[in-house]
């Protein structure tokens, strides 16, 4: 049992370690045919990771190790949170070592890591985008702590594999609460992930950008690390989204024969959720930084309606 | 004679304390053998009491009776195992403390050494005293010889007045939380006037008196730990202290106002009723909130430290509140559950506060700067403190896998068990402060990348920056012992959970409510493995183990050249140090976003002129609300009754005559 746990988990790893950059391209072919323009090939973020890797670093004279450290520590960060979603099974060696509240405090240490790596050249823009990133965060890491609270109130757990298996097994009740938390997860999805109405993954405009102003000095394999990262951060979110809300087909063994029936319905869904994101970031505009704390603070209101609403409607059962 | 009990041991570790701040008195000018040997031998003594300590959590409860004081008042000191924890609170973090205070009094104004010596080692022993005291009496002593000892280390650069004024507001409200916890004993002595705790644990007069009690014990220890609205005074007299001080008084001092409260609560007063959680669940969140609201705009680096220790006594309360309402309806396991968590973060926050108290020491040492806004950069010069500083500001930022994340996740888990409160409204209300917990510990990672960012990294804001020397051996010795605390408190969560277990059944009368057995060791799980489990190992091996794989890998195939350039900023070519974000620019969207808590002062420069000057001065509203009314209304006061002061020494005379005369006809019969 334990041998086909840890098999799962090396599967589960090196599939989102290869896979996220795809889910990127997709997104973004996704978009580009939503908008009428033609789409770079689906493979375009492989290639640029590759031309990244081969290039030179550029180092500011004033960096310190701290910000040649950070790449690589913000993609162990983001590579061991993929790894810990239940997304194949959810009989997974990692999956007792972090629970809910530990999986945000990944993300969280993740973005103190980029944060931090963006102050540390002094530049104007760094640490304009560190302070922004830093704002998003402290809003929407409270939101995404509720939603996981709703679910573990639900299934009395915090460890995201009993949530899962909760959630999987009662398919067939609906709980409203899980309608609230699924808005509420979705807007600090796109906030986290810099996407449109909060950050804007493909402009470079000094006035609006978060996530690209932090990251401005890197170059060569470190922004190559920081984009990967980023993209297994996007893969590791939509995992869990799809983990907590449409968990149907996530097999709570470890068997040849469910991880291949799971690989299945995960691309599925995958495909289908990032269709989803490039349909929102196609209808929505890009809203100004101090409508963020506005969008996040709704996404948390929402979060704690969907909690009340559990303990309201749905313990009584 | 027979052989030394185990509390004997620990009085002798206080009055080594004692005997070395009185050598160093006499040794006053040699300041060498003050820094180079008191205070290390002050540091050994210090682990010693901590050993010592981990032995009184797993032995019997010990008593002693000091025939000292008053006649027929002995000091009545016992050793039981919320002191334990307590004292090795004390001594693990003082331990490192005393060290760095070894190699930072060196550089200070060797006039005072001596002086400062047997202050900082008076205030360290009445620590434990007040720990250890079992009765009214000798814990009054203790508790004032304390504040006072703080009081003469926070005023050491008495010639400023602005330190005057902050010890003498120090003074001030330590004494009105004296008075407070006095009457609170009294109230419960009762009529009998035995001021033994043990009798005081029989206190059983109605459900008014011991809510009085509570309620007065809770303004005396709440003004020493700073819970609202009696805090004003931790942002003046941190930083007024010197860095070794703030330390002790942030990291240590404030815990002994946690033990009072604790002693009183649930030892004394047994904690039947459920609404004083519920107060304190309010008073606690209310702490909370307001500390790391106003740490995240301070500009002063120690009194954004200061308001971060507000923060960390709020989330001590909200989980010391929730203990007493598990308590109340009886729930022990979730009880002994949230009062780990409580404990465990008191001691948590007893070794990053003081990491970033020293650091903000070494930086004000080398700098002379405490203002944010003329740091930055400061990872060149000063590599030592400024990495230990990271570990400090992580943990503190709640991130795992270092210590302040498991206490912090021992305390959501707890709020997660609030469903089963037999109570309608309560277990609707408590998720809700699982909610503000989880913004609060998000605030708090937003002030401490601030607090780093802006004084370790980026480019010097001043040029006298480059100059910065980094800290001394004996001070990197106590940073690093208080970083590794850091890092093993956060790695070990079972070790110290187990260790724990002896306060949960002296206080709740039940413990083992974590699955801590050995065979687990790996995975801190509340009640079984399939509720929740957290394995702060694994977590570390596993990012340690990505780092080092992507690293390796990314060296075996690809290359490691590295060229240093000129930074890019967007093209842009002009770039000094004073274009980065400063701390007010930081804080800006604080500012705006929870712009009801602050009382700003603006002034906004004319786009025409020549010099413009920007102004923003961000204030505690608490000093508008509450303190400077009441100072008005004893200030009317004293002026109704000034007639009375008439500065002849006749009319006093005529005053006692008349005072005597009226008790001797009051008492006659």
């Amino acid at each position: 049992m334990n041998f086909y746990a840890l098999i799962a988990q090396l599967i589960e790893l090196v599939a989102a370690l290869l896979l996220a950059p795809l889910l990127v391209g997709w997104v973004n072919q996704c978009r580009a045919w939503l908008q009428n323009r033609t789409a770079p090939p689906l493979l375009q973020t492989y290639f640029t990771l590759h031309k990244l890797f081969h290039k030179e670093v550029l180092l500011a004279h004033n960096a310190s190790p701290l910000f040649r450290a950070a790449p690589y520590a913000i993609f162990a960060c983001m590579a061991l949170a993929s790894a810990i979603v239940p997304t194949l099974s959810t009989n997974l060696v990692l999956a007792p070592a972090a629970d809910a509240i530990a999986f945000v405090g990944l993300f969280a240490l993740a973005r103190v890591f980029i944060a931090l790596a963006g102050m540390d050249v002094g530049t104007s823009f760094g640490s304009l985008g560190s302070r922004r990133e830093m704002l998003i965060g402290f809003l929407a890491e409270p939101a995404l702590l509720m939603v996981f609270f709703t679910t573990s109130l639900i299934s009395h757990s915090t460890s995201l594999s009993s949530i899962v298996q909760t959630l999987t097994r009662t398919d067939l009740i609906i709980y409203p609460s899980l309608a609230f938390a699924g808005t509420a997860f979705t807007m600090v999805s796109l906030a986290e992930n810099a996407r449109v109405p909060v950050d804007n993954p493909t402009t470079h405009l000094e006035l609006t950008m978060i996530h690209e102003a932090m990251i401005l000095e890197y170059s060569g394999r470190h922004l190559a690390l920081i984009e990967w990262a980023a993209s297994l951060k996007l893969f590791a979110y939509s995992c869990l989204g799809i983990a907590l809300f449409v968990p149907f087909g996530i097999p709570a063994t470890a068997q040849p024969a469910d991880l291949m029936l799971a690989a299945f319905y995960m691309l599925i869904k995958l495909a289908i959720g990032g269709f989803v994101l490039a349909l929102i970031e196609t209808l929505s505009a890009k809203m100004r930084i101090f409508r963020a704390p506005e969008f996040l603070g709704t996404a948390f209101l929402l979060a704690v309606l969907a909690m009340l609403v559990h303990l309201l409607l749905e313990t009584g059962r | 004679m027979s052989r030394l009990a185990l509390i004997d041991w620990v009085l002798i570790t206080a009055l080594i304390w004692l005997a070395l701040g009185i050598a160093g008195v006499f040794l006053a000018h040699r300041f060498t053998v003050i820094s180079r040997v008191l205070f290390p031998l002050g540091a050994i003594n210090s682990l010693v009491l901590a050993i010592l300590s981990l032995v009184g959590l797993v032995s019997e409860m010990q008593e002693l009776i000091l025939p000292i004081g008053l006649p027929g008042l002995p000091f009545h000191l016992r050793l039981d195992a919320l002191t334990s924890f307590f004292l090795f609170l004390l001594g693990a973090a003082s331990a490192g403390i005393s060290i760095y205070a070894a190699g930072y009094f060196r550089k200070s104004q060797s006039s005072v050494l001596g002086l400062q010596c047997l202050l900082y080692h008076a205030f360290l022993a009445s620590m434990s005293f007040v720990l250890l005291a079992n009765d009214g009496y000798a814990f009054m002593v203790a508790w004032e010889t304390m504040a006072l000892s703080s009081f003469f280390l926070v005023t050491a650069e008495h010639r400023h007045p602005e330190i005057r004024r902050a010890g003498y507001l120090y003074l001030l409200i330590a004494h009105i939380g004296s008075v407070a916890i006095l009457l609170s004993f009294g109230l419960m002595a009762g009529s009998t006037g035995d001021y033994t705790f043990d009798a005081m644990r029989q206190f059983a007069d109605g459900a008014f008196w011991r809510t009085t009690a509570f309620l007065l014990a809770l303004v005396g220890f709440g003004a020493k730990a700073g819970i609202l609205p009696l805090h004003v005074w931790l942002p003046e007299a941190h930083p007024a202290a010197p860095s070794p001080v703030s330390a002790m008084m942030s990291g240590v001092m404030l815990k002994t106002a946690i033990y009072g409260l604790l002693r009183v609560g649930f030892d004394l007063l047994h904690a039947h009723t459920w609404w004083w959680g519920l107060l304190l669940l309010l008073v606690g969140l209310a702490t909370a909130l307001f500390g790391v609201v106003f740490s995240a705009v301070q500009t002063d680096m120690k009194r954004l430290l200061a308001y971060s220790s507000i923060e960390n006594i709020g989330l001590i309360t909200l989980g010391m509140g929730l203990t007493l309402i598990f308590r109340a309806f009886g729930m022990t396991g979730f009880a002994s559950l949230a009062l780990t968590a409580t404990l465990y973060h008191c001691l948590n926050h007893a070794f990053f506060k003081s990491l970033l108290f020293l650091s903000t020491g070494s930086v004000l040492h080398a700098t002379g700067e405490r203002n944010l806004g003329k740091l930055g950069g400061l990872i060149h010069q000063m590599p030592w403190v400024a990495w230990l500083a990271l570990i400090g500001v992580l943990a503190s930022a709640g991130l795992p896998p270092l210590n302040g994340f498991v206490s912090e996740w021992l305390l959501l888990q707890s709020f997660l068990f609030t469903p089963e409160v037999p109570h309608g409204y309560l277990n609707m209300l408590l998720p809700v402060f699982a909610a503000a917990i989880a913004l609060i510990a998000a605030l708090a990672g937003f002030t401490m990348v601030k607090f780093f960012g802006v004084v370790f990294l980026g480019q010097p804001r001043e040029e006298k920056l480059a100059q910065a020397r980094d800290a001394s051996r004996l001070s990197r010795l106590g940073l690093l012992w208080l970083a590794a605390g850091c890092v093993l408190l956060g790695l070990m969560p079972n070790v110290i959970v187990s260790l724990l277990d002896p306060v949960m059944q002296l206080l709740i009368g039940f413990g083992r409510q974590l699955d801590a057995r050995p065979e687990n060791w790996l995975f801190l799980a509340p009640f079984y493995e399939e509720r929740a489990s957290y394995s702060p190992i694994i977590f570390f091996c596993g990012i340690v183990a990505m780092t080092l794989v992507s690293w390796l890998a990314v060296r075996r195939y690809f290359h490691s050249r590295a060229k240093r350039v000129p930074p890019w900023d967007c093209g842009f070519p002009l770039q000094t140090g004073r274009m980065q974000d400063t701390s007010e620019g930081y804080s800006q969207p604080i500012r705006r976003i929870f712009s009801p808590f602050f009382k700003r002062t603006r002034q906004h420069p004319s786009p025409f002129d020549a010099e413009p000057r920007y102004l923003s001065i961000v204030e505690d509203p608490f000093w508008y609300w509450l303190y400077l009314p009441v100072a008005w209304i004893v200030e009317q006061g004293t002026r109704v009754v000034d007639f009375l002061q008439r500065g002849r020494i006749a009319i006093y005379l005529l005053y006692s005559f008349a005072t005597l005369i009226t008790l001797l006809v009051l008492t006659r019969g």
